[in-house]
């Protein structure tokens, strides 16, 4: 048995005249916790509904959790599936126990279950008004709760914490931190990066329906390879002369500051440099490694060439 | 649970939710009194029951009413779900096409034909009670019930099949009116316009008995006006359906029920979310 919960393999999908995914090569483990980052229209939705067999690709190969997704015989393969849709919408009238209970039952579960689920995501007060009531962080949570139902061994969450406010945002992550705790793969999309960079294992970068980088967090900063700023707080000009004078690149330069730029790699090199300098000459010096959001840039930026 | 079964229980739930189920029932019966208790006085004291003059003034009804009825509850059946994004979550379940399909008939068939059943039963019940009745009557008064629901039950199909042709709500809307039209109004007025041009001579003019069978609304009328002999002598209708076999009508409105059910399924199967 492979250990594998989602395999895709140069996959593509055209739609008429517009490329969606342009070959899309991406594997996650059992048990990992992926981020797929990409601006509107990268091909993040897309992707979800071909793991969802809601849409079939146009060329390669695709398998969720060792299963082809788009054939009448994958229909099984759903039971062991949570996904929650952008924007996700109920039908107005029924409460949110009503359609929880439905979902149950679509899934073969127990309404026991899905009661235990509307406590878990902190509806069971709410969960007897129509839904049609509900401030879009209540059907967040609702939509959550019926992705969870039946402990589902893939999660696919589209941009799940648009809409949620930051203590609800945690409250989110700790649920599911507890179902990657309990083995269940996670593939979740979002445009929040920073609320991402801690949370996940790995964030898979998708830019105009093409993976641009897929790796841990620091495994990004390296591939970006985006330079390190420093910036030295100096005594005066003089100073500031032989601090500009190194090998690095100089990104301004006054009597009082100078700002350098320098390669990840070589960032020990000057700090050792400078801190060879008198004392007194240096105020101060600050490190500036750049934002997950410069990474994002660079991998996942619409204008970007690097692609 | 089965899904099939879910799912219609969600259809009936959402039904009994917005009134629908309420609003039809009581529509159905009010017009049906109305029509059993007034609509008769212009024909006056006639050799027919109370009940038979009934089934020929409700079928004259609902051959208009039923369909549009039928096509309101249905025409967004997929399309709305799918603008609403409900239909990717449900389909992300395990749950396939055609059991979707199936349990969304399964679902608007039973609202249907409680409001049809109970409509016009209550009214049915009431004029019996009131006037004279024959046994000719309750057995016309009872094929006209199930005809009726079965009428319904076709333009549930053609409902599906325009909720799985178009993109947007709207459009269903439109087509659905357009639908109404062609099949329950302006074929009868081009069958009618043929007729008259041909004398029911040529080709053409006889073959006007077999295109009344091709439309469901027609063969309804037929099933229902010629099918027992005192209500066809009462409607007039015995010369136009004499010759044609009670059968043919209700094999028509089969036909009628599986080919828009199954070309719904064939599309709904292929399409991509």
């Amino acid at each position: 048995m492979s250990e594998n919960a989602i395999e895709l393999q140069s996959v593509e999908k055209h739609y008429r005249g517009f490329t969606a995914l342009g070959g899309v090569d991406l594997t996650i483990e059992r048990g990992e916790m992926l981020a797929l980052l990409g601006h509107n229209g990268a091909g993040k939705t897309t992707l979800m509904k071909i793991l969802l067999g809601l849409t079939r690709v146009s060329a390669g190969r695709v398998r969720v959790l060792e299963q082809p997704p788009a054939t009448s015989g994958a229909v099984a393969l759903r039971a062991h599936i949570g996904f929650l849709p952008e924007n996700v919408v109920f039908a107005g009238g029924m409460t949110g126990r009503e359609i929880l209970h439905m979902f149950a039952r679509l899934k073969g579960q127990p309404r026991a279950s899905a009661d235990s689920l509307l406590e878990r995501v902190g509806l069971a007060g709410a969960a007897d008004g129509p839904v049609r009531t509900y401030s879009k962080g209540m059907r967040q949570r609702l939509g959550l709760a019926q992705a969870l139902i039946g402990s589902p061994r893939l999660l696919l969450l589209d941009e799940p914490t648009t809409g949620l406010d930051p203590t609800l945002r945690q409250a989110f992550y700790a649920i599911l931190a507890d179902m990657q705790h309990e083995g269940t793969t996670i593939l979740i999309s979002s445009h929040v990066l920073t609320e991402l960079e801690t949370r996940t294992d790995r964030i898979a970068i998708m830019n105009r329906g093409k993976l641009a980088a897929c790796n841990t967090l620091d495994g990004l900063y390296r591939e970006a390879g985006l330079p390190v700023r420093v910036r030295v707080e100096v005594d005066g000009a003089d100073t500031a002369a032989r601090v500009a004078q190194g090998p690095e690149c100089v990104l301004t330069h006054s009597d009082r500051r100078v700002e350098l730029a320098i390669a990840p790699a070589d960032k020990l090199a000057t700090i050792r440099r400078l801190s060879q300098m008198e004392d007194h000459r240096i105020r101060d010096l600050q490190v500036f490694t750049p934002s997950l959001d410069a990474v994002y840039d660079h991998f996942g930026s619409v204008r970007s060439t690097s692609v | 649970m089965n899904p099939i079964v879910t799912i219609a229980g969600r259809e009936i739930r959402a039904g009994l939710r917005n009134r629908w189920v309420v609003a039809a029932t009581g529509l159905l019966a009010v017009l049906a009194l109305v029509l059993g208790f007034l609509g008769s006085a212009p024909a006056g004291e006639v050799d027919a029951g109370a009940l038979t003059v009934s089934v020929v003034s409700l079928s004259s009804l609902s051959i208009y009413l039923l369909p549009l009825l039928a096509l309101l509850l249905t025409y967004d059946a997929l399309v709305g779900e799918l603008e609403d994004g409900t239909l990717m979550l449900l389909l992300a379940y395990p749950v396939s096409r055609w059991q979707l399909i199936t349990g969304k008939f399964i679902g608007h068939a039973a609202i249907l034909a409680f409001a049809t059943i109970v409509g016009f039963g209550l009214a049915g019940v009431a004029i019996a009670a009131t006037g004279s009745v024959g046994d000719q009557g309750v057995r016309a008064f009872a094929a006209l019930l199930i005809s009726s629901v079965a009428l319904g039950w076709v333009f549930i199909g053609v409902g599906y099949l325009i909720s799985v042709l178009v993109r947007e709500r709207s459009t269903a809307a439109g087509l659905a009116v357009v639908v109404w039209l062609l099949l329950v109004v302006l074929y009868d007025m081009a069958l009618l316009a043929t007729l008259t041009a041909t004398g029911g001579e040529n080709i053409i003019g006889q073959a006007v008995p077999a295109l009344l069978l091709l439309n469901p609304a027609d063969a309804y009328r037929l099933f229902n006006l010629s099918g027992l002999a005192e209500v066809a002598s009462f409607s007039g209708l015995g010369a136009a359906g004499g010759d044609i076999a009670l059968g043919w009508a209700l094999v028509s409105l089969l036909g009628w029920l599986v080919v828009p059910l199954g070309l719904t399924w064939l599309i709904f199967r292929r399409r991509e979310l």
